[in-house]
């Protein structure tokens, strides 16, 4: 017999509580022709929520580029974009939040991210080959924030170690506003061959559908709408939406997929994430204009008498909905034997487009897929959004009202020890980077993350980039700026760039301030992406990253973390960030600005956070980069590596670090000192050259139409600006390599 | 010679291995399911890293039990090569093939780096070839603490029995240099009869000149000279 609550009719209340407005529970009576019941309203919840429908978001996401030459699947089609690489192989990529799981349990909160992130490769028939991720903390001196780190970095790296995948890049940084929103973005790439990709989709009346994998139990259950919601105190209650991972269930998972995958047994296959079988299940059929009929009790679960609803909208994790063309069930039953794994038969596809569910052969749920989904009937809305006051203040400020430090030698070291700029090994090291043998960084380091295609001449190149200081301060010249930043850091280790993925967290959508930060970041992103020919391939949007202090309602900075794929065609071509011997010359191409806005120096040396986003031209940047592919091209660079957290003069220790080298340079005598080494201006990059390839070199820049200066030469290990010593590599080896583990202490 | 990688459902170094016999070594290599019983007359059987069953419970505690191990017990005690790696170290030594055990890091974290090792013992095919210089290969464990009582260790050194120790750059055995709190630094070690090998760094992810680290291939190549000559 049906569960209670399935026979009682749903309250207005109850919608209420799932995050429904009152019209949108109207608008569930008018598809339905009556009054859903708690179970139907559930689905409708969870379906309509922020996190699944995009409702508050789609209208701007549609005006992002989405078209290329390469691309095979374009945003929105399946659960990641697919770009075509050469070769016959085709690469799927994608970036996703876990931020609210990760503010109350950051341990599981994020390995339930990374294993979220790498289903959504892996149900498309791609073996995943590399992970990056994008973390953003509060205040590194908060018990708080310390208790965050250290649980998403042990979440991440437990679940990503055992699943086996190697984390090839990424970026951590600490600022107040996140201080109870923490960001935990996780970015997964996996390749397949063309033509071999398993689609998100249900069709053919009368084929059976398995649910495959592990069991479902009462985990992550309204997970969608907690994560549609501001972090609050009581949010402490919601804890079991936050998921439970189990790393080792995913590799059997993603192995008996694949090998699944290679059979021509499945329709369609889907990950079950956000409001597991109820997503699953309409988005896949309405992707394929049929109905289905789910046995909810036929559903193994982990726990005994689970009702109807909550086995619809259990986010365990670890679990796929297959649909296997009839008559070869027993194909997929030896597939999922072989590997232990739970494979059961639960309901079957049918004609119309109607989803319902059944519990003991009871009718308890009957909806139309099609009105349930995004592009479908969900509801879609148009927010009104406002300038706020902070946009134009911040031009007000004036760097003649900052006073130059007369020791800058101070300021080096400050920065070198700065958690935002000191070596993130206390991190990284705490990933395997390295299984799978693909990651050619290892041993070379490059700006971006280069993957090995084995049997190939070419490599992946993968970054996850975002300022989100410099968005703030002005968003759509901010969000232009992360874009450019990742392809910068593509063409510098000598790729080309293909295309993004967003991870765009903000505030409350419902604040108009929030949402002009949003739009804002949108039409930043646009310009950008057509600039450099790289569509976006999808994504996802995470609002409600704010929480109420002193019962005001503050979010954090707007951060559309942009996740890049590139292409290096020629293995041969890869640069490596590091200086390689002493007396090469460095040379900066790009300009000296007079311009400390929005740097790590200013807002954190000096404390100022009121300041702009430092000038930017996209056609200076795309000229910029050009010119490095063209120098790259003709093999006469010895490293490259752009210009940005900490300045100039960060970047030339992270150049001269990795082999132990120093480097003695001349500043531009039209500007401040300090402007010169900290300023964080973009559309620079450092280059060295052997003095041998100087020639052919200025041939090349001659044809640019570019600035760029000669700033000195590589030492052995002496670091000199102006004549002045600033002292040994090795002591600044030490401040950075060890800094971060010290101030997490 | 024949090459035999044990696939265990939570290995994920396999690939890797298979990669480094079959496509850089050029060598016959065949994957051995972990509910197989047939060794397919292979010649040296490596056990690779990964996370055989998850282990939740303790590293390779529950891997031991697998019917491919029962076969491969009886391999090794008749005197058949057999390699642990990473985690078939952890899986070697839950068998008692080798003695002693791996435990937690003393940092108690996941430590992955490139780390140095000095070749103790050159008198094993594997090690035959490599010399004195420090090796640089690559960590990626949480529980890879070698311990094991004096007893154990008095007997490791009197039968030449330690492969590696954990050294810096220039082949130096200090302190700084032990990655993980391994007694005495060991990272590797053999049996009595000198046939069987666990170490937990990974040679296999030193050798391949793409990734411009190829140290760890002289332990292949090691075995394989030993073989032709």
């Amino acid at each position: 017999m049906s569960s209670q609550a399935t026979l009682t009719l749903a309250t207005q209340e109850q919608a209420q509580e799932m995050g429904l407005l009152p019209e949108e529970f109207d608008k569930i009576k008018e598809i339905l022709g009556r009054t859903p019941n708690f179970c139907e309203l559930s689905v409708f919840g969870v379906m309509w929520s922020e996190h699944c429908s995009y409702k508050n978001s789609i209208n701007w996401l549609k005006t992002l580029p989405k078209t290329g030459p390469h691309m095979l699947v374009e945003a929105g089609e399946e659960n990641a974009g697919l770009v075509d690489i050469g070769n016959g192989l085709a690469c799927c990529f994608k970036i996703e939040s876990h931020n609210h799981p990760s503010a109350l349990e950051p341990y599981q909160g994020a390995a339930t991210g990374v294993g979220g992130i790498n289903r959504d490769i892996f149900t498309m028939g791609a073996r995943p080959v590399a992970q990056l991720n994008s973390l953003r903390f509060g205040n590194i001196k908060l018990d708080r924030t310390k208790w965050l780190v250290k649980g998403v970095v042990k979440g991440i790296g437990d679940y990503g170690n055992a699943f086996g995948i190697p984390i090839v890049g990424g970026e951590v940084f600490f600022d107040d506003c996140y201080n109870t929103n923490p960001l935990v973005n996780a970015f997964s790439a996996g390749i397949m061959k063309k033509g071999e990709m398993i689609s998100a989709t249900s069709s053919g009346v009368g084929n059976p559908v398995f649910i495959v994998g592990s069991r479902t139990g009462k985990d992550g259950i309204h997970g969608a709408s907690f994560a549609s919601k501001d972090i609050t105190e009581d949010s402490a209650e919601d804890l079991p939406a936050v998921q439970v991972g189990d790393p080792f269930q995913e590799k059997l998972l993603l192995e008996a997929t694949l090998e699944l995958g290679k059979t021509d047994a499945v329709v369609g296959m889907q990950d079950m994430g956000a409001a597991g079988i109820t997503c699953s299940s309409n988005e896949m059929s309405a992707a394929g204009e049929h109905g289905m009929i789910i046995h909810l009790d036929k559903v193994p679960t982990r726990q005994k008498d689970m009702k109807d609803w909550e086995i619809l909208l259990s986010e365990s994790q670890e679990r796929m909905l297959v649909v296997v063309e009839k008559g070869k069930e027993d194909i997929v039953n030896a597939i999922f034997d072989k590997w232990d794994l739970s494979c059961e038969q639960i309901g079957e596809v049918t004609a119309g487009d109607r989803v319902k569910y059944y519990m003991h052969d009871q009718l308890v749920g009957d909806v139309p897929c099609a009105d349930l989904v995004l592009g479908g009937g969900a509801p879609v809305y148009e927010r009104e959004y406002s300038e706020p006051a902070y946009y134009q203040e911040f031009k007000k400020f004036d760097i003649e009202s900052i006073k130059q430090p007369t020791d800058l030698v101070e300021v080096a070291k400050f920065l070198t020890a700065h958690q935002n700029i000191a070596s993130k090994r206390w991190v990284y090291e705490q990933y395997d980077s390295m299984v799978g043998t693909v990651n050619m960084s290892t041993n070379y380091p490059t700006d971006a993350g280069i993957v090995n295609l084995k049997g190939t001449d070419k490599a992946l190149a993968m970054t996850v980039d975002c300022n989100a200081r410099m968005v703030n301060a002005d968003p759509e010249e901010g969000c232009a700026m992360a874009v450019a930043e990742a392809a910068r850091n593509i063409v510098c280790s000598g790729g080309v760039p293909s295309a993004i993925t967003n991870c765009l967290n903000f505030g409350n959508p419902y604040n108009p301030e929030v949402y002009w930060q949003f739009v804002g970041a949108i039409k930043g992103m646009t310009k950008a992406c057509k600039k450099f020919n790289t569509p976006v391939t999808g994504g996802n949007v995470s609002f409600y990253n704010q929480s109420a202090v002193e019962g005001r309602e503050v979010p954090v900075f707007p951060t559309p973390t942009i996740g890049m794929l590139g292409i290096v065609e020629d293995k041969k071509h890869i640069t490596s960030l590091a200086f390689k011997g002493k007396s090469d010359l460095i040379y900066l191409l790009g300009k000296c600005e007079n311009d400390i806005s929005s740097s790590e120096y200013l807002a954190s040396f000096h404390g100022i956070k009121e300041s702009p986003a430092p000038n930017f031209d996209l056609d200076v940047e795309y000229e910029l980069q050009k010119t490095i592919t063209k120098l790259i091209r003709a093999e006469v660079l010895e490293s490259a590596h752009d210009i940005s957290d900490g300045g100039l003069f960060i970047t030339l220790l992270e150049s001269a670090m990795y082999n132990n080298l120093g480097f003695d340079i001349t500043s531009c005598s039209e500007i401040r000192e300090d402007a010169f080494l900290f300023g964080e201006a973009p559309s620079r990059i450092i280059i060295s050259v052997q003095e041998t390839k100087e020639d052919v070199f200025l041939d090349i820049l001659k044809t640019a139409n570019m600035p760029f200066a000669l700033m000195g030469h590589v030492t052995r290990g002496d670091i000199r600006i102006d004549d002045k010593s600033f002292g040994d590599i090795t002591e600044y080896k030490k401040i950075y390599d060890n800094a971060l583990a010290l101030k997490l202490k | 010679m024949k090459f035999g990688v044990v696939v265990f459902p939570g290995s994920n170094c396999d690939m890797d291995m298979v990669y480094v016999l079959e496509n850089i070594l050029k060598k016959e290599v065949v994957k051995l399911w972990h509910k197989d019983t047939d060794l397919k007359e292979c010649d040296f059987i490596i056990l690779p890293g990964g996370f055989s069953f998850g282990d939740y419970l303790r590293s390779g505690a529950i891997a031991k039990f697998s019917p491919i191990m029962k076969e491969i017990m009886g391999f090794a005690n008749a005197g058949g090569f057999v390699m642990g790696i990473c985690n078939g170290f952890q899986i070697l030594c839950e068998t008692g093939l080798l003695p002693g055990a791996l435990l937690h890091n003393t940092n108690h974290k996941f430590i992955c780096k490139n780390v140095h090792l000095k070749t103790i013992s050159e008198n094993t095919i594997l090690t035959n070839m490599i010399g004195q210089k420090a090796l640089k290969i690559p960590i990626a464990h949480g529980e890879g603490r070698y311990f094991a009582n004096e007893e154990i260790i008095r007997d490791l050194e009197n039968n030449d029995q330690i492969l590696f120790k954990y050294c810096n750059e220039n082949a130096e055995v200090t302190k700084d240099s032990n990655p993980n709190g391994s007694i005495k630094n060991i990272a590797g070690i053999c049996n009595k009869d000198r046939n069987v090998f666990g170490m937990m760094p990974h040679p296999e992810r030193a050798s391949d000149i793409e990734l411009k680290n190829t140290n760890g291939r002289k332990l292949f190549e090691s075995i394989l000279s030993k073989v032709i000559a």
